[in-house]
C-alpha cells in the first residue's frame, strides 16, 4: 500500500491525478485498520466509510479541481469522544458501550462537509482523563515504534492510526495536553488550538473550560487544512470564539517576518525557550533531541532567548483540582437512568446510581470524580477550587508576560520518550510513586491548557533505546491566542528543513 | 405567657413565559405526551452544551426593572449538583453567587388596606427540573416510577424576599401581588394548577421583642394562595407548641399536606446535600449592557402601582377601587375600554360607574365562570358601556341593568336596545302612570301609611318597593319616591 504514510497534500495530489480513487483509499486504510495489532482503534464500518466515500469521488469528479476542498476525499479517524451518528461513541468507557449518538457532534459535521471520509473511531483514554492510552476501557493502544510501550494519552488511539499509517488524519482533544503528548510520543503533528476555536458541540466533556479538539496529522500542514475545517462559531457552543473563520494554511511557506529572506524564513521571529522547561527534569535524550531542533530553527534565522514562566510547577496542582472538579459534574449524567450501563444488581435508587456507575466507571475515572467532588465540597471550595482558579490567571499571566519578549514559546512536550505499558514515566520527582509520575509528565502541557492559548507539538528528533527501537522525541510550540497560522507556518519551516516528520516506525517485527 | 412573632421569608418560582426552554430549543408547552419536548439538551445526552435563552434573560430584566432592582451587569451562571432521576444533568444550572436581578421591592394592600412593602433579596435565572410520576402509569410495574422530561429544563426565575413579613395572611398577600405583578408584566402565565408559580415558605417564630431569628423550617413546593397561608398558620403553631412545651425546631424542609391540614418532615438539615456550587464552566459569564437595560425598559408596560395612581389622580377613583382595576392588565383594559366608549358622562362619574359595574356584576359572573379573564369576558367593554349608556340615560333602572347584563352575558349576540324594545323594559317616567300605581299601593297598605305617618322611613322604602314591583322594575325609583312622598305628606 504505496499511500499508507503520505501526509494529506500527497494524497490529495494521488486523488486529483486520479491515480487513486477516494473508495479505493478508504479501503487501504480500512483493510490496514482490520486486525491492526496496535488496539488504535475502537470501531469500524467499512459499509458506511466506503458509502461516504463514493459520495466524496462522485463530488470529486463533478467538482473542478480548482474547486475541490483540500480535504474532499481525504479518510480521517475520530477520536471516540466525538459523538458520530455512525459509529458508536464510548469515550472509551465501559459506561458507554455501544452508546449510539443522534447527532454527530460539531467537528465531525464540519469536516464531513469539507469532504473528509471517517474510517471509525479511536481508541482512547476513558473519558480522556489519562497520559498513556492504558485507562481505556476496552484496550491498551500501543506505540507503533515499540509496541511494548504506550503511545502517550488520552488521544492515544488516534495518534497511533497516524503514526502506522492506519489512518492519514485523525482528531483530538486535548484537556491537559492529550494532543500533544500522544503527537509526541508517536512522531506525529499535533495541534490544539485557541481555546473556543473548535466547537464542543458533541465531544464527551471531560473538563469543559479546558477541552479542546484539534487535527493530527503527519505534517503542519495536514493539520492547517484540518484545523481551517473545524474551526469557526458556532453558536451551539457559548464558549465558542465569534471569530471570523479563517484559512490557516494561508502563511505555510512564506518569510514570516519582514526581516526573513527565503534562506532564513525566520530571521526577526524570537522563540523563547522558559527556563523551566529546559531545565533538569527533562531526560537526556529529550534535551539532546530539543537543542539539535533548536539549532536548525535558529539556522534559519530565528532568535532564541530565555524567558520566564515562573508558575510552571503550580499548573500541576491548579490542573488536578480544576480538571477532575468540572469532570466529577461533567460525568454525573451517567447515572443509569437514561442511557449507558445500569446495574443489575440495582435495588433502589441509591443501589441504582453507587453500582451503575463503580461498575463502569474505570479507577482512573473514579479517582478524578472522588478528588473534584472532594474540592468543591462546602469548606473545602474557597481552599482549593477557588484558589486554583487564582492560580490558573497567575499561570496565563505568565505567558502574557512572556510574550512581551518573544513570539512563540518552543520547549519539550514530555520530559520523557514513551515509556514501558504498565511502568511509569522515570521521573526523579515521582519516585516510587507512579500515578504521580504520570501526573507530572504532563507539566509542559499544562500550561497552554490551563492559559487556552494554542499549542502543537511536532517530531524533532529520537531517542534510540537498548532494544534498538527509536522513540520519537516531540518539540512543543506555544503561541498567544489566535496566532495558530503563524505556529503552523513557523512549524512548516522546521519541517521543510528537517524530515523527523517523514520517518515511519519499522513494525515488520509487531506482534499481532 | 410569650407572645410570639412569626416571621416568614417567601422564595418563590415563577416559570417565564417563553417559547422553548432556558438552555435548548425545545418547547415549553404544557400537558404535551411525556418525554416529547425533551430535546438532545435536556436529555443531558454526551456532547449536548447548554445555550441560553435571550428571551428569558430579557424576562428577568423586565422584572428587575418593576420592583426597582438592580440588574446585575455580569452574573454567574452556576451548577447546583445533585442526583435525582428527574435531573438529568445531575445538576441544575442555577444561579448563586452573583445573580441576575439584586434588591428590589414590591409594596402591595393587605385587606384591612394597610399598605405594606417587602423586600427583595435577589432574584435569579435558572432550570426545571423534569418529572417524576410514582403512580398511576400504565404498564408500570409496582415500585417503579417513570420519568417526564417535558419540564426539565423549562426557565424560571427564583425570587427571594428577606425574612420581613409577620404573618400568613401578609406572605400571601405578597404573593398574590407578586403573581399580580409577573402576569401583569407578562413574564409568567400565572397558571398555579400547572405549577408556573410556586412558593417555598421559610418560617421561624421567635418572642416578640427578640432581635435574633428563630431556627426556621422550609416548607417547598406550595402552589396556592390559600395552602401558603395555611401552611404559615400550621408551622408556625407547631413551631410554638414544640418551644413552649420545652422542645427545639430542628432545621429542616417540610412538606404541606393540604388533605391533612399539616406540614411533614421531608429531609432535615443533616441529611441536606452538599450542591457543590461552581461556575457552570460550559457558560460565559452572563453580559448586560446598559442597550439591553434601555430596550426593556422601553418594551415595559405601566406598572401596576403606576396605573393606581393615575386611576385615583385622572378619574377619582378610590384606593380600592384602583386597586381592582389595576388588578391585572386585563382589568385595567377593559376598564379603560369602557370608560372610551361612554363619551357622554361627566369622567369621574363614568369612571365610577364602570368600576362599580367590574367590582359587583362582572366580577360575580367572571368568577362563576371558572378561569374566564376580563379579556374573555362575554359582555364586552362595548357592549357594557352600551348597557350603561342606557343607564345613565333614564332609559333603564338600575335593576333591569342587572338584569340585562345577565342576559347578555348568556347571549352577547343580543343588543341592549333591541333587548329593551323587545321586552318592554324603557323605564316608566309617565307620571300619570305613576301615581295610579302609588294610589293603589296607599289604598292596599293603610298599615304601612300608618307607620309612615308615625315616623317610620322604613315604610316609605317598603311601600317604593311595592310600586317597583307593580312597574316590573321599570318605574324610576327616584320618581316613585317623590310621588309617594306628595301623596303621604299632602
Amino acid at each position: 500500500m504505496e499511500f499508507r504514510f503520505s501526509p494529506l497534500s500527497e494524497l490529495r495530489r494521488a486523488l486529483d491525478s486520479g491515480m487513486v480513487s477516494v473508495e479505493e483509499l478508504a479501503q487501504d486504510y480500512l483493510a490496514a485498520l482490520k486486525n491492526e495489532p496496535f488496539g488504535a482503534s475502537l470501531a469500524v464500518a467499512p459499509e458506511l466509510t466506503l458509502k461516504q466515500a463514493r459520495y466524496c469521488q462522485n463530488l470529486l469528479e463533478k467538482t473542478p479541481p480548482d474547486q475541490r476542498s483540500p480535504l474532499l476525499g481525504l479518510p480521517v479517524i475520530h477520536k471516540d469522544v466525538f459523538v458520530t451518528t455512525g459509529w458508536p461513541t464510548t469515550a472509551g468507557s465501559k459506561i458507554l458501550e455501544n452508546y449510539q449518538s443522534p447527532f454527530n457532534a460539531q467537528a465531525v459535521d464540519q469536516l464531513e462537509s469539507a469532504g473528509m471520509v471517517c474510517l471509525g473511531k479511536a481508541n482512547c483514554d476513558e473519558f480522556a482523563m489519562g497520559s498513556t492510552n492504558e485507562h481505556s476501557a476496552y484496550k491498551p493502544a500501543r506505540n507503533p515504534w515499540d509496541t511494548r510501550r504506550i503511545p502517550g494519552g488520552s488521544s492515544g488511539g488516534s495518534a497511533v492510526a497516524v503514526a502506522a499509517g492506519l489512518a492519514p488524519a485523525a482528531t483530538g482533544t486535548d484537556t491537559g495536553g492529550s494532543i500533544r503528548q500522544p503527537a509526541a510520543m508517536c512522531g506525529i503533528t499535533g495541534i490544539k488550538p485557541t481555546y473556543g476555536r473548535v466547537s464542543r458541540w458533541g465531544l464527551v466533556a471531560y473538563a469543559s473550560s479546558l477541552d479542546q479538539a484539534g487535527p493530527m496529522a503527519r505534517t503542519a500542514q495536514d493539520c492547517a487544512w484540518m484545523l481551517s475545517a473545524m474551526a469557526g462559531f458556532d453558536p451551539k457552543d457559548s464558549t465558542s470564539l465569534n471569530e471570523p473563520s479563517e484559512d490557516f494554511a494561508r502563511l505555510l511557506g512564506k518569510p514570516m517576518t519582514d526581516a526573513a529572506s527565503t534562506e532564513q524564513p525566520l530571521r526577526g521571529l524570537r522563540l523563547g525557550m522558559p527556563s523551566q522547561y529546559f531545565s533538569n527534569q527533562i531526560s537526556p535524550a529529550v534535551a539532546k533531541a530539543l537543542e539539535a531542533a533548536l539549532q536548525v530553527l535558529r539556522g534559519l534565522g530565528a532568535e532564541t532567548l530565555e524567558v520566564d514562566l515562573p508558575r510552571t510547577e503550580l499548573s500541576l496542582p491548579a490542573y488536578y483540582v480544576i480538571a477532575p472538579a468540572e469532570a466529577s459534574s461533567n460525568l454525573s449524567r451517567f447515572d443509569g437512568v437514561r442511557y449507558g450501563h445500569r446495574s443489575e444488581k440495582a435495588t433502589d435508587l441509591e443501589s441504582l446510581y453507587c453500582l451503575s456507575r463503580t461498575e463502569a466507571f474505570g479507577p482512573e475515572v473514579r479517582r478524578r470524580i472522588l478528588l473534584g467532588s472532594y474540592v468543591l465540597s462546602h469548606g473545602y471550595y474557597d481552599a482549593y477550587y477557588l484558589q486554583a482558579q487564582k492560580v490558573r490567571r497567575l499561570v496565563a499571566m505568565d505567558f502574557d508576560r512572556a510574550f512581551e519578549h518573544c513570539d512563540f514559546i518552543v520547549g519539550p512536550v514530555s520530559p520523557v520518550t514513551a515509556w514501558r505499558l504498565g511502568d511509569s514515566p522515570a521521573l526523579e520527582a515521582a519516585k516510587d510513586n507512579p500515578l504521580l509520575a504520570e501526573y507530572l509528565s504532563d507539566v509542559f502541557t499544562l500550561g497552554a491548557s490551563l492559559s487556552g492559548l494554542p499549542a502543537m507539538s511536532m517530531p524533532c528528533g529520537f531517542e534510540s533505546t537498548a532494544g534498538g527501537h527509536r522513540l520519537p522525541v516531540g518539540l512543543q510550540l506555544i503561541g498567544p491566542r489566535f496566532e495558530e497560522a503563524k505556529m503552523l507556518a513557523l512549524a512548516d519551516h522546521f519541517q521543510l528543513a528537517t524530515n523527523f516528520h517523514e520517518q515511519t516506525p519499522d513494525f515488520s517485527g509487531a506482534q499481532s | 405567657m410569650t407572645t410570639w412573632e412569626i416571621v416568614v421569608g417567601l422564595e418563590t418560582h415563577v416559570q417565564l413565559k417563553t417559547r422553548s426552554k432556558m438552555f435548548s430549543p425545545a418547547p415549553t408547552a404544557f400537558g404535551a405526551k411525556p418525554n416529547t419536548q425533551a430535546h438532545p439538551i435536556d436529555l443531558a445526552l454526551p456532547g449536548v452544551l447548554p445555550s441560553p435563552n435571550l428571551g428569558a434573560i430579557d424576562c428577568a430584566i423586565r422584572f428587575g426593572l418593576a420592583v426597582g432592582g438592580e440588574i446585575a451587569r455580569r452574573s454567574v451562571f452556576a451548577r447546583k449538583n445533585y442526583f435525582y432521576p428527574d435531573l438529568p444533568k445531575g445538576y441544575q444550572i442555577s444561579q448563586f453567587e452573583l445573580p441576575v436581578v439584586a434588591g428590589g421591592s414590591l409594596s402591595f394592600c393587605l385587606s384591612d388596606g394597610s399598605e405594606r412593602t417587602v423586600q427583595l433579596t435577589r432574584a435569579h435565572l435558572e432550570e426545571d427540573a423534569g418529572k417524576s410520576v410514582h403512580e398511576g402509569l400504565a404498564g408500570l410495574a409496582p415500585q417503579t416510577s417513570g420519568i417526564d422530561l417535558n419540564r426539565a429544563g423549562t426557565p424560571l426565575l427564583e425570587i427571594v424576599t428577606e425574612p420581613v413579613m409577620r404573618s400568613a395572611q401578609e406572605a400571601a398577600a405578597y404573593a398574590r401581588a407578586l403573581h399580580g405583578l409577573v402576569t401583569w408584566m407578562d413574564i409568567c402565565d400565572g397558571n398555579l394548577q400547572e405549577g408556573s408559580f410556586r412558593c417555598d415558605a421559610n418560617v421561624s417564630v421567635r418572642p416578640k421583642g427578640s432581635e435574633a431569628f428563630g431556627t426556621r423550617c422550609e416548607i417547598k413546593n406550595i402552589n396556592s394562595f390559600r395552602f401558603l397561608e395555611r401552611a404559615i398558620e400550621y408551622e408556625a403553631a407547631r413551631q410554638i407548641e414544640l418551644i413552649e412545651s420545652g422542645g427545639q425546631v430542628r432545621q429542616e424542609t417540610r412538606l404541606f399536606d393540604p388533605d391533612r391540614d399539616e406540614t411533614r418532615s421531608m429531609r432535615s438539615k443533616e441529611d441536606a446535600h452538599d450542591y457543590r456550587y461552581f461556575p457552570d464552566p460550559d457558560l460565559p459569564t452572563l453580559l448586560i449592557d446598559e442597550k439591553t437595560i434601555d430596550q426593556v425598559r422601553q418594551s415595559m408596560p405601566i406598572l401596576p402601582k403606576q396605573a393606581r395612581l393615575k386611576l385615583m389622580e385622572q378619574f377619582g377613583l378610590s384606593a380600592q377601587d384602583a386597586d381592582l382595576v389595576a388588578a391585572s392588565r386585563e382589568a385595567l383594559s377593559f376598564f379603560q375600554k369602557t370608560v372610551e366608549a361612554l363619551p357622554g358622562l361627566e369622567p369621574t362619574k363614568t369612571a365610577k360607574l364602570v368600576a362599580n359595574w367590574m367590582a359587583a356584576d362582572l366580577s360575580t359572573f367572571l368568577n362563576r365562570s371558572e378561569g374566564l379573564g376580563y379579556g374573555e369576558a362575554p359582555v364586552t367593554p362595548l357592549l357594557l358601556a352600551s348597557l350603561l349608556q342606557r343607564l345613565g340615560d333614564g332609559t333603564i333602572s338600575s335593576k333591569i341593568a342587572r338584569e340585562l347584563f345577565a342576559q347578555l352575558w348568556q347571549d352577547p349576540k343580543q343588543t341592549v336596545d333591541g333587548l329593551i324594545e323587545s321586552q318592554g323594559l324603557r323605564q316608566v317616567q309617565d307620571t300619570g302612570q305613576i301615581d295610579g300605581w302609588v294610589a293603589e299601593v296607599i289604598s292596599a297598605n293603610p298599615k304601612m301609611v300608618d307607620e309612615y305617618k308615625a315616623g317610620k322611613d322604613k315604610a316609605l322604602n317598603a311601600m317604593v318597593g311595592q310600586v317597583m314591583k307593580k312597574s316590573q322594575g321599570k318605574a324610576n325609583p327616584s320618581a316613585v319616591t317623590q310621588a309617594l312622598k306628595s301623596k303621604l305628606d299632602a
